[in-house]
């Protein structure tokens, strides 16, 4: 009531530019005087009006003060000042006509004014016009910022009124946006609603939806067979519920009923069991024994006898229940009175809800692209010591941790971020590198040729590297930040959004799949590798060092797993245990792919990515579901595909 | 068993009579019945090493005799543990609140009774509701059943569908890794119905039974001890036929076997489902002695263990099996449990607590490399006999 | 003479090479029959073929009386039908004894329950050192198989393919490696072993080839070059060319 008031006050105000009414602030003060100093949330209203209606330019100051529990009264004649303490505990006051300095006076002689929180709440709403076109850019945005958190239909109109003296385009651009969706809501004639709405029909912003769905609020509302002068007769039916159809089953009608007090309640199991209990004469209820009433059938039994003795309420029975409903229609009523602007607010609404599914699922796409490109990073380096060379190894995971502690140990001694990452990469490269070497050198290469012995071996391995890491580093996980301009997310629109992170993981999945192919096709090492893999003796016949390309080529493999383990290391957190969340999903990608093939890993990395991303959105509050389902999903694929999606054939593949 | 099978394999007499020793002793030290030399919570660690050297026999089938190294055979082994658990879980409960619900004016329906114990055991994922899965929970003779059956069902459509696609080699050891990891998943969540990550405890209270734990801990002892001999001389007697022949063949060349006539895919899913069977008594006995059991025990890196142990004690003869689990779980728990004395180096002290996977970790890198025959080359090399003629 | 397998019209490629190519081969129930051809010529594809290892693109494999297709079978199917094969490199289980090795080919049932429950016989016991005197194994048959020499290893195996009873035996490079009388051993083992049954043998030695003294097919890039006696194919224009052209 009071806010309608305040607006079609402010409308009459603003539109027609009345001259002020009163003389001076202090004079438009003291008129409200017994109002203001007696302030509650309910009585404040008309003084705060009549402040703003008078037009002053000084108003703002006084309104400001007063929030801000700094308008103090003069105890000798009830003026009003602005004041402030002085540094001996005196207050200087000032006018607010002219912000004039008028004396200073003990704090014995002044009243401070204290407005509640919930006038300050009032005042602030007051204010909001004033501020939407203050010259200080950063209070008109607070501005629109509150009226976005809370709007209110007295604020529709001051908005309107700012919007032509606007001159930043940014803010003229959301005070337009909010002028619409206020519209929508809150405009009294229904055609402005209407256009409002049809202009916005199928926005995808969130504030838009925001808006639409209290406009599409709905009650249930009964309304008795035959009644026709009722108040809700002619509301604006959303539609009417049949009881015991899937929208209204029977028991929720009925439930309906009773909370309106137009039904009796049925009787509960505790009311039944509260019944029998009253009723207990020496160790019997209704002629049954009470060691009997072990079951529901007893008990109603029993109860049923109370019934017949009358020492109880007959129970209600399903015709009873059919008959209330019977004598009763149920219907959805908008809490929006005129069916003009609900009809187009649900079409507006289904609209944009199909455009926010289409973008959703574009999101959907773009998470499991950044997903894959997850998998692809960790999987890469095993494409290479797995994929390439066929050794197993399954302290991979190992060392894409050690790459990201690399990155986090780098972080400790360079604190500006970007510089530690451009130094943590190569750093961590070398270590894994070297790490690589190291365990190809002492282990695998005694190892050629029995794969499962390799696989426990490096288990050993793993086991060791994981302890190693958590007493070193202890078993809370370590950050690993990302600069700051890895930090922000690209905003497409209110649903589709990527962070920058993601977006840099997928550029640097993309290099290393250029790099990787680069090593393979052009370069010696590539030649040499796949020729020691293919036919190791001819390799070696033709001066090819056997040994020292496994070497190298291992080494490469793993220490592409470090620098993945600082990508990694920068939006998951770096515990001693992150490469056991990463090797079997690797080990799958790469199988899953098709060993020895780089587009394999790819397409393996894109499915498993997708699958995944695929089930998260079907169940998504579950994502170990999602990873159960996945496994279980590529055990079903290898029946199909048992080389991969991308197999290599022929004689040689078949061994 | 014939008289023919035991002089055959003169190695399974010793060992079952060394386990009959073994138990007598513990027995005759135990607080429960005799001198109290061995505590109750030793006798529960000596019964729950006898259970993980079952498994390991199961363990050396199908990865030391068939070649197949899984692993995924921890993941039965829990399975075994949930089956035994939700009959113990749901029992006790039961009792408790029928206990409870008497106390009322009225007798306690059926329906109250569900809905309380429904109440007490899954409060704490916030539900109250019975899943399907606790259907059979209230019948002991299912529940048992299931122990053997759940786990043997898992392995043989697991089994099936892998087998069939002649996924051999690391790449069945990946593929049963990744359904390990698959089920543990799984059972972390709330919705699995058994309890996520609270898993499912208590179980070392027998239900309706009043003997002390001390008397309780001897019971499970015996039985795993049982269950062990009756394990081993099954698989022994598996593995020293015509059958086990033929495993051993499929082990050393897969093609020649099938080339022979013989359905590979056949043998090794029944191998397959056999040991995850055994797998699954194990872990029924293992749990009740721990009291508790939780997803993290079916983590793939659990099922790595198992091979660690067997690989340790020497793959290929099930007296190895059963030494490097027993040897490596004991000594394991010895230094875990804070008795190992500290090595104070003077600018480092080892605390064995931490240090001990990097121990063990990299000896079983140097078992891989320099013994892969493990604890049971020693025997070989002292008894002078041909590896692989037997258990 | 009847037919017992006859494959026609079979070819494979791998990867777009031809490794057969629109093959036809036919042998009787009772026939030893030589097959000869250079490296590369498909003779090793062609009884992955048959003893269903490698599935083939196009063509017929019938089998027996019945014309069975032995296209889809799985190996062990196709191996309890009737067909035997003996690999280029000795295969036997080389940590089991002459014995087990022997019982484990010997006709049985061969599902995994019967096996389990299997337990030599008299007779099968005998069968066995029947056969092993046949190959000459009856002073190793409880040796550990591995500690045969090369010779004996390809007897083993020829001996576990004879305890089969296969109704064709498909042997591959058999004389490889051996001295000459070991050599005469095993052309007896396998003449006598044609009596009964068919036999093809895969070598490369024309030597060996001559002592067999049976029709030869000769396969050339997937596909068969001329068919005859060895005298016959020797003087054939094509084949000298295949084999002495380059």
């Amino acid at each position: 009531m009071k806010s309608l008031f305040l607006a079609l006050l402010s409308a009459v105000l603003l539109t027609t530019a009345a001259p002020a009414m009163a003389g001076t602030v202090q004079e438009v003060l003291q008129d409200q005087r017994a109002l203001i100093e007696k302030s509650s949330r309910r009585t404040v209203g008309p003084a705060i009006d009549a402040l703003v209606m008078s037009d002053l330019p000084q108003m703002q100051a006084v309104l400001e003060a007063w929030q801000a529990k700094e308008m103090w009264q003069r105890k000798e004649d009830g003026w009003f000042f602005a004041a402030s303490k002085n540094a001996d505990g005196t207050y200087v006051l000032h006018r607010f006509e002219d912000g004039t300095k008028v004396g200073d006076y003990a704090k014995g002689a002044l009243k401070q004014l204290k407005p509640n929180s919930g006038v300050r709440a009032m005042i602030a709403t007051a204010l909001v016009q004033y501020q939407l076109s203050d010259p200080d850019i950063n209070k008109r945005t607070g501005a629109l910022d509150s009226i976005a958190r809370d709007p209110e239909a007295a604020l529709l109109a001051p908005l309107r009124a700012s919007i032509p003296g606007e001159t930043d385009p940014g803010v003229l651009s959301r005070k337009t946006r909010l002028e619409r969706l206020m519209s929508m809501a809150y405009d009294t004639d229904i055609a402005v609603r209407v256009t409002a709405i049809n202009d916005m029909s199928g926005d995808l912003g969130v504030d838009f939806r925001a808006t639409l769905n209290p406009i599409l609020t709905t009650k249930t509302t009964i309304l008795a067979v035959g009644q026709t002068t009722d108040a809700t007769t002619d509301a604006n039916v959303a539609r009417v519920l049949l009881p015991g159809s899937e929208t209204l089953s029977t028991q929720a009608a009925y439930a309906l009923l009773v909370a309106a007090d137009l039904a009796p309640a049925e009787l509960t199991q505790d009311a039944r069991d509260a019944a029998l209990e009253a009723n207990i004469e020496a160790g019997r209820v209704g002629g049954f024994p009470v060691a009997q009433l072990g079951t529901q059938a007893k008990r109603d039994a029993a109860y049923d006898a109370l019934v017949a003795a009358d020492l109880a309420a007959p129970r209600i029975t399903a015709e009873d229940i059919a008959a209330s409903l019977a004598s009763y229609q149920f219907r959805e009523i908008y809490q929006e009175p005129s069916q003009a602007v609900t009809d187009v607010a649900a079409a507006a609404l289904a609209k944009s809800e199909g455009r926010v599914a289409v973008n959703q699922a574009v999101d959907l796409g773009l998470d499991a692209l950044s997903l894959a490109s997850i998998y692809f990073l960790a999987a890469i380096g095993l494409a290479i010591t797995f994929g390439v060379m066929g050794v197993i190894n399954m302290a991979h995971g190992e060392f894409i941790m050690m790459g990201a502690y690399t990155g986090y140990v780098v972080q400790m001694f360079i604190a500006n971020h970007t510089l530690s990452i451009l130094v943590a990469v190569p750093l961590a490269f070398a270590v894994t590198f070297a790490a690589g070497v190291a365990l190809e050198r002492l282990v695998i290469r005694w190892l050629a040729h029995r794969p499962l012995e390799t696989l426990l071996a490096t288990f050993g391995v793993s086991i060791a590297l994981q302890q190693l890491a958590k007493n070193i580093f202890g078993t809370q996980a370590r950050p690993l930040t990302a600069p700051a301009w890895l930090d922000g997310t690209w905003v497409i629109n209110d649903v589709v959004a990527i962070s920058s992170i993601r977006i840099a993981i997928f550029i640097l999945a993309l290099l290393f799949l250029g790099l990787f192919l680069f090593i393979m096709k052009r370069t010696r090492l590539g030649l040499e590798t796949r020729a020691v893999t293919q036919t190791p003796r001819m390799a070696a016949s033709m001066g090819i060092n056997p040994d020292r390309v496994n070497m190298l080529t291992f080494g490469l493999g793993s220490g592409i797993a470090g620098i993945a383990g600082v990508a990694i290391g920068l939006f998951a957190k770096v515990t001693s245990e992150m490469g056991g969340d990463y090797i079997v999903q690797s080990f799958m990608t790469v199988v899953v792919g098709g060993v020895g093939n780089i587009w394999g890993t790819l397409a393996g990395a894109m499915m498993i990515g997708g699958f995944q991303k695929g089930v998260e959105w079907l169940n998504p509050s579950n994502t170990l579901a999602a990873q159960t389902y996945m496994i279980v999903f590529i055990i079903i694929f290898i029946q199909f595909r048992p080389r991969g999606i991308i197999a290599l054939k022929g004689r040689a593949a078949g061994d | 068993m014939n008289r023919s099978f035991i002089a055959r394999n003169p190695s399974v007499l010793i060992f079952l009579s060394i386990l009959a020793l073994f138990t007598l002793l513990v027995t005759l030290l135990s607080e429960g019945f005799g001198a109290g030399l061995v505590s109750t919570s030793m006798v529960k660690t000596l019964g729950k090493t006898l259970c993980l050297c079952l498994i390991a026999v199961a363990m050396d089938l199908i990865w030391g005799y068939t070649g197949i190294l899984s692993l995924g055979h921890f993941a039965f082994f829990g399975l075994g543990g949930y089956m035994i658990g939700m009959w113990l879980m749901f029992e006790r409960t039961r009792q408790i609140v029928v206990t409870s619900l008497s106390e009322g004016v009225l007798p306690p329906t059926p329906e109250d009774i569900q809905a309380a114990i429904g109440n007490q055991i899954f409060g704490v994922v916030g539900s109250s509701e019975f899943p399907l899965i606790w259907m059979f929970a209230d019948s002991l003779v299912l529940q048992l059943a299931f122990v053997v059956l759940v786990p043997g069902a898992l392995a043989f459509v697991f089994g099936w569908l892998a087998f069939r696609s002649r996924v051999t080699g690391v790449y069945l050891s990946i593929l049963t890794q990744a359904m390990t990891l698959g089920l543990s998943l799984y059972l972390f969540q709330n919705a699995s119905g058994l309890r996520g990550n609270n898993g499912l405890s208590g179980l070392q209270n027998l239900p309706g039974v009043t003997a002390p734990q001390s008397v309780v801990s001897l019971w499970f002892f015996w039985a795993s001890a049982l269950a062990l001999a009756l394990g081993y001389l099954l698989v022994a007697w598996v593995v020293s036929g015509k059958f086990g022949s033929v495993i051993r063949g499929i082990r050393d060349n897969e093609a020649r076997v099938r080339f022979l006539g013989y359905s590979v895919e056949s043998y090794k899913l029944a191998v397959f489902t056999l040991t995850a069977c055994i797998s699954g008594i194990a872990g029924a006995l293992y749990y009740p002695q721990a009291g508790i059991i939780n997803p993290a025990e079916v983590a793939p890196i659990a099922s790595i263990y198992l091979a660690v142990w067997v690989a340790i004690g020497g793959r290929g003869r099930l007296y190895g099996a059963v030494i490097g689990t027993a040897l490596v779980s004991l000594v394991s728990s010895w230094f875990t449990g804070g008795q190992a004395p500290d090595v104070n180096l003077g600018f480092y002290t080892i605390k064995w607590v931490d240090w001990w996977l990097v121990l063990l970790g990299l000896s079983f890198v140097l078992v891989t490399l320099y013994a892969p025959r493990g604890i049971g080359g020693l025997f070989d090399l002292v008894a002078r006999k041909n590896p692989g003629e037997g258990p | 003479m009847s037919t017992l397998l006859e494959v026609s019209g079979v070819t494979v490629s791998f990867d777009g090479f031809r490794a057969i190519n629109n093959l036809s081969f036919q042998i009787g129930a009772a026939e030893l029959r030589a097959v000869i051809g250079p490296n590369g010529a498909g003779k090793t594809t062609f009884m992955d073929i048959v003893t269903g290892k490698t599935r083939p693109d196009e063509g017929h494999i019938l089998w027996g009386e019945k014309s069975i297709s032995l296209i889809g079978m799985s190996e062990a199917k196709i191996a309890q039908a009737g067909i035997g094969r003996k690999f280029q490199k000795p295969t036997v289980f080389e940590d089991q004894t002459v014995q087990e090795n022997l019982l484990m080919a010997l006709r049985k049932d061969r599902s995994p329950l019967a096996v389990l429950l299997f337990r030599p016989s008299v007779p099968d016991l005998d069968r066995v050192a029947e056969l092993a005197a046949e190959i000459g194994l009856t002073e190793m048959l409880l040796r550990v198989s591995g500690e045969l020499s090369h010779g004996q290893k390809q007897w083993l195996e020829i001996g576990m393919l004879l305890a089969q009873e296969p109704r064709l035996l498909l042997v591959d490079e058999p004389a490889a490696g051996m001295t000459l009388a070991e050599r005469e051993k095993t052309t007896a083992i396998l003449t006598e072993a044609a009596k009964t049954r068919a036999v093809v043998v895969v070598e490369h030695d024309m030597e060996f080839v001559r002592r067999l003294n049976c029709k030869v097919t000769v396969l050339h890039e997937g596909a068969v070059l001329a068919e005859g006696s060895l005298d016959h194919v020797t003087k054939n224009k094509d084949v000298s060319v295949v084999y002495l052209g380059r």
